[in-house]
């Protein structure tokens, strides 16, 4: 069931180098919302910026909800500028959540390139209620881009070694792959088109299942617009929609978006 | 208060509809919208063949609108028939068949295959879309074909047909009239503008087919002045588009010559945009002592004032 939700700003905090949350008070969305689903989101009554923005759903908390976001254009630099009280037009929840509770794993990689940790908080309290294990491996430029807030198990890789492995998140997570023998793991992934398909490819190389989420334009989140399609493999049509059928697909079932 | 709309055969509760290709085939609004208070919903552009659209990126935000490349993507005709229309009917509002075709042959044939069909109160035949190589455009823009096609369809049913023009065309006028002489029952004006938008970090364009169709509010007064200068060309029925975002702005077109008005870009905004304007025209007309809708269309007060327009039309 599809929400529409007149929200409440609580916080907005500088949580790394520009990036920001912004939470806000959300009593109906936030009790129907599953990690990895995204709610869109409209910060002004005007006609520019005109369309929401999708957000994945950072942590939901009781009657609140938490997205993260780098400041871009815009509709970012209208969310970071927001007072306490000022009103938000809230879509959601929108999309499939991940397949967190599945009893084909019990170990959970989540992986995030850059601000890919976007749907990890939510992720990290459903896993944890199914009680997985979590290992979360967060990889971005320096040490400065990391968020780790919620998170569990965390392991760090910077492009310029100013925090944890130097390297991508893909090689942090091979050299786990390489020396831990981890008990039926389950990647979760959540980045950059780029990393996410190098993400895949290793699951390939380790046989190891892989769910991404992924992020592109689109303008109404719930499949009229048909703005944004995702290429498929094996089916008769050639796109899926990425607001309606994903963000998150089964990373086998994709081609990834260059 | 008298809100309803007749169109030939069809009776539509009131002026405000939702435009082609903005509201899918109506089931996935439910959730946030009450569409039995729409007059009707235009459905996403129907073809013979299901058709996957173009590629990625397919949107882009410009100021106050958007360009989209979304290439006709839809399910075919037999599908919509199979999977769609028995929902749509039980919605108990207008549904306006869109087709979209890369022939005339093909115009015919999807007209046929709805024609057999209960529950279809009106087609509107897309003769506009901007993002197709073959069809849309090679259509919309030449006079004679427009014309054509009309003929074509005319022939075939008795439901009511609505032709909708593109802007991209140096008078729009001309157009109205070619498809008012070929039986049209109305025209929609205005399809979206051909517009670019152009990532200089990358160097590429936005849209993988480079250029697009302009729609929301930024192409609102372009839209305005379509609708005055073919209101001013032919006697059928306008259904106003471009823009419209809340009940001032519909009204904006009643009163420049619009019978009734699309609503597009909005719903994916708000997807019960639509209602919210229906809505709001009412609340308009009984401030104003207003007691039939008609009696705003083409209200214009221009006095003595000539428009450019007046030159050619």
């Amino acid at each position: 069931m599809m929400i529409r939700e007149f929200s409440r700003v609580e916080t907005v905090e500088e949580v790394g180098e520009n990036i920001f949350t912004l939470t806000f008070t959300s009593p109906l969305i936030s009790q129907e919302i599953l990690p990895g689903q995204f709610v869109n989101i409209k910060g002004n009554q005007y006609t520019d910026p005109l369309l929401r923005r999708p957000f994945s759903v950072y942590l939901a908390e009781q009657d609140r909800l938490s997205i993260i976001f780098n400041v871009i254009g815009r509709a970012t630099t209208l969310f970071r500028n927001m007072k306490i009280g000022d009103s938000l037009d809230v879509l959601g929840p929108l999309g499939v959540p991940y397949d967190y509770d599945s009893p084909t794993f019990h170990t959970a990689v989540l992986m995030a390139g850059g601000l890919g940790v976007a749907p990890f908080g939510i992720l990290t309290s459903y896993l944890k209620r199914s009680s997985k294990t979590i290992i979360t491996l967060l990889g971005a430029q320096t040490s400065k881009r990391i968020v780790t807030h919620h998170l569990e198990g965390v392991r760090i890789s910077t492009d310029d070694g100013s925090s944890g492995m130097r390297g991508t998140v893909v090689d942090l997570a091979r050299t786990i792959f390489h020396t831990v023998k981890l008990n039926q793991p389950k990647i979760f992934a959540c980045g950059p088109n780029k990393m996410l398909e190098a993400t895949a490819r290793m699951a390939d190389e380790f046989a190891v299942s892989c769910e991404v989420s992924l992020e592109g334009p689109m303008a109404c989140g719930f499949g009229i617009c048909q703005g944004c399609p995702v290429e498929i493999v094996g089916q008769e049509r050639k796109y899926s929609l990425m607001c309606k059928d994903g963000p998150v697909f089964d990373s086998r079932s994709i081609r990834f978006p260059r | 208060m008298v809100t309803s709309f007749r169109l030939g055969s069809a009776v539509f509760k009131n002026r405000v509809f939702a435009a082609s290709g903005t509201y899918g085939y109506g089931d996935d609004c439910l959730d946030v919208a009450d569409v039995a208070k729409l007059g009707g919903i235009f459905t996403k552009s129907l073809s013979m063949k299901p058709r996957d659209g173009n590629a990625p990126p397919r949107v882009v935000e410009t100021p106050s609108g958007m360009l989209n490349s979304i290439g006709l993507a839809n399910i075919g005709v037999e599908k919509f028939i199979n999977e769609k229309l028995a929902l749509l009917r039980s919605l108990d509002t207008g549904i306006i068949a869109n087709i979209a075709a890369s022939s005339i042959d093909e115009y015919c044939a999807v007209l046929d295959v709805l024609d057999a069909e209960v529950g279809i109160d009106a087609y509107e035949i897309n003769v506009s879309c901007p993002n197709v190589r073959e069809g849309g455009l090679s259509f919309g823009m030449n006079c004679e074909l427009t014309e054509e096609i009309t003929h074509r369809l005319r022939s075939r049913t008795t439901r009511p047909l609505i032709v909708k023009l593109t802007p991209n065309v140096t008078h729009i006028s001309q157009f109205a009239r070619a498809v008012e002489g070929a039986g049209a029952d109305a025209i929609s004006v205005i399809n979206t503008l051909i517009g670019m938008a152009v990532n200089v970090d990358s160097r590429k364009p936005a849209l993988s087919t480079v250029t697009g169709g302009l729609s929301g509010p930024a192409i609102r007064p372009v839209a305005l002045a379509k609708v005055y200068e073919a209101s001013k060309s032919v006697k059928i029925p306008i259904f106003g588009i471009g823009g419209i975002m809340n009940a001032r702005d519909a009204l904006e077109f009643l009163i420049a010559g619009a019978s009734a008005v699309q609503v597009g870009t909005a719903n994916f905004i708000d997807p019960a945009a639509g209602i919210t304007i229906a809505e709001g025209i009412e609340a308009y007309c009984l401030q104003h002592g207003i007691n039939d809708v008609a009696s705003l269309v083409g209200s214009l007060d221009v006095g003595e004032a000539l428009s450019v327009l007046d030159t050619w039309v």
